[in-house]
């Protein structure tokens, strides 16, 4: 398959000095909207239990209620307080994104490492194997799989990890590399550390900005691919709701009580939205900070 | 040159074999099989087990595999279990539907991120390339099934403009106005679903070479920004661009799933949505045998064309 070598443009990083200034208050800026809007939606869907909010009971006699006073985001097909069902919705959105990157991560980062520090055959064939999955189109192999495993909360993590770590895997073996020549590696593999050690005491800690930043970079990709899925049908299932299976009920309904697809939608935009830029900023730091 | 395509062809052959056994075995380690979906509970034990013995359900996996190698060597993708349709016909009706629909939209989308991206490129910092870079942001975050609601819910059901599912009304096949007005809705989503990323690469690649030595060399000499873009800059920005083509090649099959099935387009995704529902399995294999040649194909055309393409790399490739 096609292998991309990146080389550090040194020109890029004396050019940019000139623009960093009016680029880094926009960026810092949005980075912090970023986060904020994280820590509200993080911390609503981790307290959601202890709020008055009541996702379960149907009330037929205010079905597809617009959105008022009493029902912030309006009701569903069933009369049910729709911002509640959202508020659960995105409990279900957020633990799947979490969940599967810390799978897709450590996958990842194991296969990483492995292939950069071993090197020959070892990386020859475990990259093989990252070409080979990444080659087929994710969306055919997550349908694939997800219809031979029963639907469900914990089949999706489990898809959607097992199926995203390549690009992670690619980073990490890169940074691999390069920290395997380093100075203080050498010398801890000179005195005799054990392998798994030296990876994981001197390897590891100097990859983790790179780890941090496809981490942040996978919960999206999973936010985003459960959304799919569950929109198909594929993913979470009823009684459980995440945004993607919200929409999925909101496309029936969509000419009466277009709010029911408008809001879970937005929202998945802005967490998803949220994460990318966080990302991008935290990447940014990271270059910046091994330049000076 | 064919030497070296001989070579990628037998790399390839193995990568097919496995990525149909793997999903073969998978298929059949479901816990259900396509009898259950088309026989009803009224059936006797005997009468599925009948069926199952027609299908070859019943011998071992190796051998149904074996079978199923050898048709499809012999051209025959066999039949739908479910529909009893062959499955050639069948894809031979979807696949021009599909590529009617992704073939325009991702040229579309190609168009738009190259202009896009070489104005923000070439003019970072700016406001300009903030609108744009943000845009591309927004779009990337946007699930495209989400933005096909929204256009569905303005475009379809509030300003009644386009029809909202299909590809021609009932007794219009072939008239080219009917045809446009269900086209527009999805080539619309998938252009937005496709240029974002694009025009994020575009973009990067025009900053990165924008701060190479020629181009400060062409500024020395006088040359003016325009200049410098259209000749130079532009030109070894679309490099990487043309060789995208070739990757681009399996999105003409399966790049539309979800976007097809939310507009009833009759192409691949919905065949293959269903067929997966229902443990289809020849069906299932056959698309995911022509994704995967798709794939290993495009990749192929793209390092041909990567070589084709640059001058520099053509006159260095001795070996």
């Amino acid at each position: 398959m096609t292998t991309t070598g990146t080389t550090p443009n040194v020109a890029a990083v004396v050019d940019a000095t000139t623009l960093v200034h009016r680029t880094r208050s926009f960026r810092s800026v949005s980075a912090l909207l970023a986060v904020a809007f994280l820590v509200i939606v993080g911390a609503v869907a981790l307290i959601a239990p202890l709020l008055p909010l009541d996702p379960t009971t149907t009330d037929l006699a205010i079905r597809w209620q617009p959105p008022s006073a009493a029902h912030w985001f309006g009701t569903d097909e069933l009369g049910r307080d729709y911002f509640s069902r959202v508020v659960y919705g995105g409990r279900i959105s957020l633990t799947v994104g979490i969940l599967a990157m810390a799978a897709a991560t450590a996958i990842g980062v194991i296969v990483g490492l492995i292939a950069g520090y071993a090197g020959g055959r070892v990386d020859d064939a475990l990259m093989r194997f990252v070409d080979f999955l990444s080659s087929i189109p994710w969306m055919v192999l997550v349908i694939v799989a997800s219809v031979f495993l029963k639907p469900g909360l914990w089949t999706i993590i489990f898809v959607i990890g097992v199926f995203s770590w390549m690009a992670t895997a690619r980073l990490v073996r890169a940074e691999t590399l390069t920290l395997r020549e380093r100075a203080f590696v050498r010398y801890a593999k000179y005195i005799g550390v054990r392998r798994e050690l030296v990876m994981w005491r001197h390897v590891v800690p100097d990859a983790a900005p790179t780890i941090i930043v496809a981490a942040t970079a996978s919960i999206s990709t999973a936010i985003l691919t459960e959304s799919a899925l569950s929109f198909l049908g594929l993913g979470i299932q009823p009684p459980m709701a995440s945004w993607g299976s919200l929409l999925e009920t909101a496309q029936g309904s969509l000419q009466t009580a277009p709010y029911l697809a408008l809001i879970p939608g937005i929202l998945i935009l802005l967490t998803v939205l949220s994460f990318n830029v966080l990302g991008d900023a935290l990447r940014q730091s990271v270059s910046e900070g091994g330049a000076s | 040159m064919a030497v070296y395509i001989l070579r990628r062809l037998a790399q390839v052959l193995p990568m097919l074999l496995l990525v149909t056994f793997v999903v073969f075995a998978l298929l059949h380690a479901a816990p259900y099989d396509v009898v259950d979906t088309i026989t009803t509970p009224q059936m006797s034990e005997e009468t599925k087990a009948a069926m199952r013995e027609r299908y070859g359900l019943d011998q071992p996996i190796v051998v149904q595999y074996g079978l199923w190698l050898g048709n499809v060597l012999q051209g025959d993708f066999g039949y739908s279990l479910a529909s009893r349709h062959p499955i050639a016909e069948e894809l031979a009706a979807r696949i021009p539907n599909t590529i009617l629909l992704v073939a325009p939209a991702y040229v579309a989308a190609l168009l738009l991120a190259i202009v896009l991206g070489l104005i923000a490129g070439s003019r970072r910092g700016t406001l300009v390339d903030k609108t744009i870079d943000s845009l591309s942001g927004v779009g990337i975050a946007t699930p495209s099934f989400w933005f096909a609601l929204l256009v569905i819910y303005l475009f379809g059901y509030q300003l009644r403009w386009f029809p909202i599912i299909g590809m021609h009304s009932v007794g219009k096949q072939g008239d080219p106005v009917d045809f446009l007005l269900h086209f527009v809705m999805p080539f619309l989503v998938l252009v937005v679903a496709f240029f974002p990323e694009l025009a994020r690469y575009v973009r990067s690649a025009t900053i990165s070479q924008f701060s190479q030595d020629y181009v400060l060399v062409q500024r020395g000499f006088g040359a003016s920004r325009r200049q410098v873009l259209t000749r130079h800059v532009g030109r070894n920005v679309m490099l990487p661009i043309i060789t995208q083509l070739g990757l681009a090649l399996p999105i003409l099959v399966t790049g539309a799933i979800v976007t097809e099935s939310i507009f009833g387009w009759p192409g691949i995704g919905p065949y293959f949505l269903t067929a997966t529902r229902s443990l289809d399995y020849p069906v299932v294999l056959a698309v995911l045998l022509l994704s995967a040649v798709l794939v290993i194909v495009g990749n192929l055309i793209a390092d041909i064309l990567y070589v084709v393409v640059d001058p520099r790399i053509r006159i260095g490739a001795g070996s």
